[in-house]
């Protein structure tokens, strides 16, 4: 997994509790190969996870990717599966993150679903 | 109705372009239309939804307070830390972040900006090795060879190609677009690999040992190389030297593609010397893709204040910086710290998880214009005009060049200076009078 910046991500990251944020971010861009492998169709839904938890989001295919690549738009969907490891200087690994992706029935979590119950 | 008034030249506190020729047109005491601004600055000019009032969280529950409640509860945060964090000011004034340096130095907290989940191991490689650096306007008016590596301007720096890099016109690039090579290195394709001349699709996590077989070619030292590194052909790494040599005035521009992946700094490190080595044969610059628009700004302010860019730990009474340690991420992740001030970001959305439920755990003031998760998170929440658009400062572009932001509009709320020199001074008086007590 690749996280990084996208164009409507940019335009609705300082208006984040809002539908436009929820459309521009909770995305998984995946290979055309790996869409067609994974049987997925425009409209349904994957399934993220690693080590550090797991998250379900839009799938969408991108001709620009590589086969097993997936991009997500950075944010807090994306980071649910990045670890908090630093390698000594300061920076996440916010790409080359090792994901399992699934199509699945799932919904996508709006953004108050994904921080309730964070606070102690 | 009132007349309209337009503010020429006005600058997009946006991005790390910083673009200055904006129009701004303002009726009614609201930006109306934002010329020449791509749809990241004009979404950022023409505003949306706001926090309207302090809020203060009791049982439970964010309740709306007075300012100076607000200002008095942070104080009695801060000063009830041992090691309190104060992160973000990307997206703030140089001058709310020297009133935040002077707050920290006075608690005794740690000040960390959004480089650390950023540009920070760009940092800590120019530390290693320096930055054979430019301005934007000379890239502009002299680059005739420009690299885009890890990094993807046409979505996160939308006026980057037009203003500054590939498809300016310049004194001495006077064809622009034509007259240029435009080299995109990267893992996928992207809009901007679709502008290049030359797109190099490398293997992900494979930028230190690409730069490495270019730093062979260029030394001619290529017979070693085998016949693919990084998932590139030698012939297709041969053919790139080649054009980097055969520059006149090369330019290149590095982003999260190089800092967020396998190598971090020391990618960085190696690009450096790239450059170093291309300095040989011709000109070469080399320039960070900076995200938010005063990035920069905080960390020039860091360094002059503290002597340090970014990380700064004020708790021993003197500024320390060793990032891995003092990092917000890192000090998180280890529970290292019990309060946090979060100004100009957004920490509980751009944190990874793990560390987002760590500020979760502790005492949370949030300094901001917008709701976010970290108001989520937040025990205090205190709204600010926003810097850029309804308050003049000083910001550093994406090349180091400081720049005067201008005012378009008025806001009833308090700057992110006024902010912090209110909580300061009830840090002062909350100090004062315990003082007394203990007399």
């Amino acid at each position: 997994m690749i996280t990084g910046r996208t164009l409507a991500q940019g335009a609705e990251c300082e208006n984040k509790m809002s539908p436009g944020f929820f459309r521009a971010v909770a995305l998984c861009h995946i290979s055309e190969t790996d869409f067609k492998s994974l049987e997925l169709t425009e409209g349904r839904n994957v399934l993220l996870k690693n080590e550090c938890g797991q998250v379900v989001l839009a799938a969408k295919a991108d001709s620009g990717l590589p086969e097993n690549i997936v991009f997500l738009p950075m944010g807090p969907w994306a980071n649910v599966l990045v670890g908090r490891e630093t390698g000594g200087c300061g920076t996440p690994h916010f790409k080359g993150v090792k994901v399992e992706v699934a199509a699945t029935d799932l919904p996508v979590s709006d953004i108050r679903e994904l921080f309730t119950n964070m606070r102690r | 109705m009132s007349e309209a008034t337009i503010i020429k030249d006005a600058i997009c506190s946006f991005c790390g372009c910083l673009c200055d020729d904006i129009i701004v047109e303002v009726e009614g005491g609201k930006v109306q239309r934002a010329r020449h601004a791509c749809p990241l600055g004009s979404s950022k000019i023409m505003g949306h939804g706001r926090i309207e009032s302090p809020m203060i969280r009791k049982d439970g529950e964010l309740v709306e307070s007075s300012f100076q409640e607000a200002y008095d509860r942070s104080a009695q945060i801060l000063l009830q830390a041992n090691k309190p964090l104060m992160y973000g000011w990307a997206s703030t004034s140089c001058e709310a972040a020297e009133k935040g340096i002077l707050l920290a130095e006075e608690v005794g907290a740690v000040i960390d900006s959004t480089a650390t989940v950023c540009h920070g191991p760009s940092v800590i490689g120019i530390e290693e090795k320096g930055l054979p650096g430019a301005t934007l306007g000379q890239v502009k008016n002299r680059a005739d060879t420009i690299i885009f590596w890890g990094c993807n301007p046409a979505e996160a720096h939308p006026r980057h190609f037009r203003r500054y890099s590939s498809n300016s016109i310049g004194r001495f690039t006077p064809q622009g677009r034509e007259g240029r090579k435009i080299i995109v290195v990267d893992v996928r394709a992207t809009r901007t690999s679709r502008n290049a001349d030359k797109f190099v699709r490398i293997d992900p996590g494979c930028d230190y040992e690409v730069i490495s077989a270019l730093r062979m070619l260029v030394a001619g030292k290529g017979d070693i190389l085998p016949e693919r590194v990084g998932g590139v052909l030698k012939a297709d790494l041969a053919e790139l030297a080649a054009m980097l040599k055969a520059a006149r005035f090369g330019a290149l521009f590095f982003g999260l593609g190089l800092t967020h992946s396998r190598g971090r700094y020391k990618n960085i490190d190696n690009a450096l010397s790239l450059v170093a080595e291309l300095n040989q044969h011709t000109k070469f610059v080399v320039l960070p893709m900076r995200g938010h628009y005063n990035v920069g700004g905080i960390g020039q302010t860091l360094a002059w204040s503290s002597g340090y860019p970014m990380s700064v730990d004020f708790t021993r009474g003197m500024p320390y910086f060793n990032p891995g340690e003092t990092a917000a991420c890192d000090l998180l992740a280890r529970k290292d710290t019990d309060a946090a001030l979060i100004i100009a970001a957004d920490a509980a959305s751009n944190f990874p998880r793990a560390t987002a439920e760590a500020l979760a755990n502790i005492p949370v003031i949030q300094i901001d214009p917008y709701e976010n998760p970290t108001t989520l998170l937040s025990d205090v929440v205190i709204p600010c005009a926003i810097a850029g658009v309804e308050v003049e400062g000083t910001a550093y572009r994406m090349d180091g060049l400081a720049l005067r932001l201008r005012k378009m509009v008025d806001s009833s709320l308090p700057s992110d200076e006024e902010i912090l020199m209110g909580i300061l001074q009830s840090v002062r008086k909350q100090r004062q009078m315990m003082a007394n007590e203990g007399a």
